[in-house]
């Protein structure tokens, strides 16, 4: 049995490593997979806040995804056509820049997140599970029928957006941005989870009764973890749209949402690292089993069941010999 | 709009609706008696309206058809209940969720593997197809009015089922303190077992009945199922009478709605901005609806419990 942070250490070093060595070896299609796993990963930790410390099981943060996904085809289609998005009151135009992207996603998925949180965090159980289904569907029915940005087609760019000093149609250099915003994620959660709000959040998980006595609100600390939660998640979906050119309803669909929530369940909940171990796993089986069968999804459930019916707490879980990562 | 379309849309809203409660009502029952919350209800649906196109297909009997619909979702709900189903009920929702989800990926695949990616396509029966006319001149499909009639018998039967039968007092019992009823000498997991394969056959009936009005594919699961969700949740998990209610708000909210919503557009818009924002609004009203409800009342219509 290996200690949490000794796993840690090697699943980063391997993040590190692999991509290197694909560089060396001249294989810019297993960096692209790197990075789609590092993109996953980060909407995996983003759903993690929410999921794994806080106790909300979103089935819905698929809407954060497709909003940063989108915030980065509206800017960036606008100002390759060099059409401002309105004029009225002020002059707001797209922009082909991944800081000012990234920075738009992630307010505008924030307040989508603060929107739907304040709604949802009203129900609980089942019901706040099935809300949030509920308006992750609203996204992907809207994104489906609204004309002006593609409907169902979607819509795509032309050339991946700009970071300055970076060529980012470098694969490896597009990797490292990626990398670096998960790296400084992975920190942040790290210190948040320690933090007293993470320790009263973990414990309105445990007892929200208890917190209350205690004088904390149970609802606002949800609340803030929800929004931090969808805003990481949008800032994912930027980046993963990025890496595609593309953006289309597909983004916004339950399935997402599902996937997102398979990440963290096949690396363990509540864990810093488990959505990454779970989003490299998932990308490995794609790329494998992919090739294998084309019925690659039969196996993915399967171990997937596997894991949820026996390995609790998932690879971590089982590697560090720990079943629950809260106690 | 004239009253002749008007009444074809509400009865279509009706038809939804009711075809949404068959569907609702198994994963209402699972989920007030197990406290089981499971997507692939999605799957058994897609499971009978594939064994009803077989059918089908090999003997052109549509009675046939229905009747393998019922025993092959039935069989499929019983089996993945022994198998996984059954470790999940001490399991929090997240575990549920996710294991069920895993099935929909299983079911999909599998149904992809043995029957291919190309639709198939399930014919209405000559002595249910072509119009009839209604009071009021209104000419209506005889087969959508059929499923109408169909619904309206499959809940009759429920409530008679849970309120007069001696399966209908465990269930209430299991979903009142499923301890007691245990001690009480009923066999729980034998009645889980029965509880979730009526759910299932239902679930698989409704594939196969809605199978014949579109065409059958994989997937075509999913989006019924998150309709069925949306009902029970308006409706209060468990309750019949919630799902039977909202399962006829939500057919007729998304049905009259996408009709009706372009043309109240019409009075503010030019034409085709009306059209495009009317049908966006319309398709998420019933998600608009659910929010709705579940913001004023946080355990759905009739929900007792959180």
């Amino acid at each position: 049995m290996m200690s949490e942070r000794v796993l840690n250490g090697v699943v980063m070093a391997g993040l590190i490593l692999f991509p290197l060595w694909a560089w060396m070896a001249d294989a810019p299609f297993m960096i692209t997979l790197a990075t789609k796993a590092a993109i996953l990963a980060l909407a995996g930790v983003g759903l993690n806040l929410a999921l794994g410390i806080g106790g909300l099981v979103s089935l819905g943060h698929a809407a954060f995804f497709g909003i940063g996904g989108y915030a980065m085809g509206i800017l960036a289609s606008h100002a390759q056509a060099y059409d401002p998005i309105f004029t009225q009151p002020f002059v707001f135009e797209g922009t082909k820049s991944m800081p000012l992207i990234w920075l738009t996603a992630m307010i505008a998925s924030g307040l989508a997140a603060l929107a739907i949180g304040a709604l949802s965090l009203r129900t609980s159980g089942v019901y706040f599970i099935m809300i949030t289904l509920a308006f992750g569907q609203m996204h992907y029915f809207f994104s489906i029928s609204w004309p002006a940005y593609g409907g169902e087609d979607g819509l795509s760019i032309y050339v991946r957006n700009s970071f300055p000093g970076l060529n980012t149609l470098d694969p490896i250099q597009f990797y490292a941005v990626v990398l670096g915003l998960l790296a400084i994620v992975l920190y942040c959660n790290a210190r948040l989870a320690k933090s007293p709000f993470g320790l009263a959040l973990g414990a309105a998980r445990q007892s929200p009764l208890r917190v209350e006595t205690v004088g904390i609100s149970p609802y606002r600390l949800q609340l803030v973890a929800f929004t931090l939660s969808g805003m990481i998640t949008g800032l994912a979906g930027a980046l993963f749209a990025d890496l595609n050119r593309f953006v289309s309803p597909v983004m916004f669909s339950w399935q997402t949402s599902g996937e997102i929530m398979v990440f963290i369940i096949i690396g363990g909940v509540a864990r810093l690292f488990g959505p990454v171990v779970g989003a490299i796993l998932f990308i490995v089986l794609e790329h494998v089993l992919g090739g294998l069968s084309d019925y690659w999804h039969i196996y993915l459930g399967a171990l997937l069941l596997l894991i949820v019916l026996f390995a609790r707490g998932g690879v971590i879980g089982t590697l560090t010999g720990r079943e629950a990562a809260h106690d | 709009m004239s009253p002749i379309l008007l009444a074809e849309q509400l009865l279509n809203g009706i038809q939804l609706g009711v075809m949404l409660f068959v569907m609702a009502a198994g994963l209402t029952l699972v989920f007030g008696v197990m406290g089981l919350i499971n997507l692939a209800h999605g799957s058994l649906f897609m499971v009978g309206a594939f064994a009803a196109a077989a059918v089908a297909g090999a003997t052109g009997s549509f009675l046939l058809a229905l009747v393998a619909a019922l025993a092959a979702a039935a069989a499929a709900g019983a089996l993945i209940e022994v198998l996984v189903i059954r470790r999940l009920y001490a399991r929090d929702h997240l575990d549920q969720v996710l294991a069920t989800f895993a099935l929909i990926l299983i079911f999909s695949e599998g149904t992809r593997w043995i029957f291919g990616s190309f639709p198939l396509y399930l014919n209405i029966p000559d002595y249910l197809s072509g119009p009839v006319t209604l009071p009021g001149g209104i000419q209506y499909p005889l087969y959508r009015l059929t499923l109408i009639g169909i619904g309206l018998a499959i809940a009759a039967g429920l409530f008679a089922l849970i309120s007069k039968t001696r399966l209908g007092i465990q269930i209430r019992a299991g979903e009142n303190d499923r301890e007691m009823i245990a001690a009480l000498g009923v066999d729980i997991s034998k009645l889980y077992t029965i509880v979730f394969a009526l759910g299932a056959a239902l679930a698989g009936l409704a594939g196969a009945l809605v199978g014949a009005i579109q065409s059958v594919q994989v997937g075509m699961g999913e989006p019924v199922l998150i309709l069925a969700f949306v009902v029970i949740v308006i409706g209060g998990i468990g309750s019949i009478k919630g799902a039977l209610i909202a399962a006829l708000l939500v057919g007729l909210t998304d049905t009259l709605g996408g009709v009706l919503l372009p043309q109240v557009f019409r009075f503010f818009m030019d034409g085709a901005t009306a059209s495009s924002a009317g049908s966006a609004l319309a398709s998420m009203l019933i998600y608009i609806l659910m929010a709705v409800v579940l913001i004023w009342k946080p355990t759905g219509l009739f929900g007792a419990r959180a």
